[in-house]
């Protein structure tokens, strides 16, 4: 079997104030997983992915991530352009001005070269079927475009592993029958938080449930 | 392996992607997206913004400085000129300046009456000085030619050309950022406080002159806050997961600057030379 992608060990994390989120997490994802990670609203299903790629610490417990342990922030800064994010409201991902620099925030911040970054912003927008979009401003484009384009500028640093919160979240028909068709197309592995069962049911394959402070399989 | 079936997804999608496709930004016109400026392409608009940037900040800084009324009567007629060859619509640009000059009329109606010197009229019993009324219709034709160059040199200008024209001008990242970061967020919590006051409304607020209006309106402005707060938190957990290390990497090439923009630079220096030589030989 292959190496996992991401291991969570016994994870432990509460807020400053009181409520302990997780309690003994375990959680292991492998190459081509997909995971629909369900709860109950504010259960800690989003603060399980940013634990993931370290924008908050766990108490205690351990965080594995591509065959090595994570724990500084530097090891995580490496991660992160490995495990693309999602998150639940585009305008907080999209801060660019124009499509075009938002989708080449990544890819210069990961050192490409502007002619290199110009090809993958092309190549990304293509994908997605939104050619045409390079010089739009972001703050003005609909709900819909602006999931799909938050979800260009995760794919421009070629992830291997997509977390994904809420993505179908308020879309309408059809914007949200086009980023299932887009997702469905893609190679990465996944972990998806969801309310919305059909989408999940036709996405993923592994369903699990955070309970209490517990991951729970099926 | 993963990352190689990815990758290679990824490329064969390619196909459409061009190698010489120049990044340039351009923001589409949409009517009513610049109130005020005609359709058909002044000469003007096509500067260089970089170069009208800079020759606002020139002249703005040159006018400022500025004391006697022949050379400001001059920098005032220059702007209006400006703002001929920017091809301003009358009405809105005249509001605008009514609306600046309401308040500097309010803000300057004392200064006659408070410095000292030859008395021109009474009011009251309180005397206005000749040099007063000097002073103030000094800093109103300031103000004024300052706003009208302003409107004719950066008026067409989108906000994010503006920010990338100072990005280009090498003003400090940390301005140009927070400018950029402006533009973009004004919207979202503007949307944020329409939201919760149409919230407000549905439950029957309405604004009176009592404790528990100034308690809501004060509950309503901290919300905002604490959800701006926690907005630009999210924003930099987003831009951190997408490798953002406290560094931003320029983001767009310049244009080449041409014929045109060069002969807009020797005419602005000229200009501004010239009201430096109109300001010495009055004084």
């Amino acid at each position: 079997m292959s190496e996992p992608l991401f291991r969570l060990s016994d994870l432990h994390f509460a807020y400053d104030s009181g409520q302990p989120v997780l309690s003994g997490a375990h959680f292991t994802l492998r190459t081509g997983d997909r995971v629909a990670l369900t709860g109950a609203n504010g259960v800690g299903k989003t603060t399980l992915l940013h634990l993931m790629v370290g924008l908050l610490k766990a108490q205690a417990g351990q965080v594995e991530a591509f065959g090595r342990p994570r724990i500084h922030e530097k090891d995580f800064v490496e991660v992160r352009p490995r495990a693309g994010l999602l998150f639940q409201d585009s305008d907080d991902q999209l801060f660019c001005p124009t499509v075009t620099e938002d989708i080449a925030f990544g890819p210069l911040n990961l050192g490409k070269s502007w002619a290199e970054t110009r090809m993958i912003v092309q190549r990304t927008l293509a994908s997605l079927g939104l050619e045409g979009f390079e010089n739009r401003v972001t703050h003005k484009l609909s709900g819909g475009q602006r999931r799909l384009v938050a979800l260009a500028t995760v794919l421009a640093m070629n992830p291997e592993v997509l977390l994904l919160d809420e993505p179908t979240n308020a879309l309408d028909a059809e914007t949200r029958e086009r980023l299932i068709q887009i997702l469905d197309g893609l190679p990465q592995a996944m972990i998806v938080i969801s309310h919305d069962e059909d989408f999940l049911t036709r996405i993923t394959q592994r369903r699990v449930r955070l309970e209490q402070g517990r991951l729970m399989e099926g | 392996m993963n990352t190689s079936a990815s990758s290679s997804a990824m490329h064969s999608l390619a196909k459409v992607s061009h190698p010489h496709a120049s990044i340039t930004i351009y923001l589409p016109l949409k009517k009513g997206d610049r109130e005020g400026f005609r359709a058909s392409e002044p000469l003007l608009k096509t500067v260089d913004a970089r170069l009208r940037l800079a020759a606002c900040g020139l002249f703005a800084l040159i006018v400022v400085g500025l004391t006697q009324i022949p050379a400001l009567l001059t920098a005032l007629a220059l702007a209006g000129c400006a703002a001929l060859a920017a091809r301003l619509e009358r009405a809105p640009t005249l509001r605008r300046l009514a609306a600046l000059d309401g308040f500097m009329l309010f803000v300057l109606f004392f200064l006659p009456f408070t410095v000292p010197g030859e008395t021109v009229f009474s009011m009251n019993g309180m005397t206005a000085s000749y040099e007063g009324v000097l002073r103030a219709v000094e800093i109103l034709l300031k103000a004024n030619a300052v706003v009208l160059i302003i409107l004719a040199l950066l008026g067409s200008l989108g906000s994010v050309e503006l920010g990338h024209a100072m990005a280009r001008l090498r003003l400090p990242g940390k301005f140009v950022h927070l400018f950029l970061f402006t533009v973009r967020y004004i919207e979202v919590l503007y949307r944020e406080y329409r939201r919760l006051r149409t919230a407000m409304k549905a439950r029957g607020f309405r604004l009176r002159c009592d404790l528990h209006t100034w308690r809501s309106v004060g509950y309503l402005f901290g919300m905002l806050l604490v959800r701006g707060i926690e907005r630009a938190e999210r924003i930099l957990a987003a831009m951190r997961c997408r490798g953002f290390q406290g560094h931003f990497y320029p983001m767009t090439e310049a244009e080449p600057v041409g014929q045109r923009d060069y002969a807009f630079a020797g005419l602005s220096v000229a200009a501004v030379c010239a009201l430096i030589v109109l300001e010495c030989l009055h004084s």
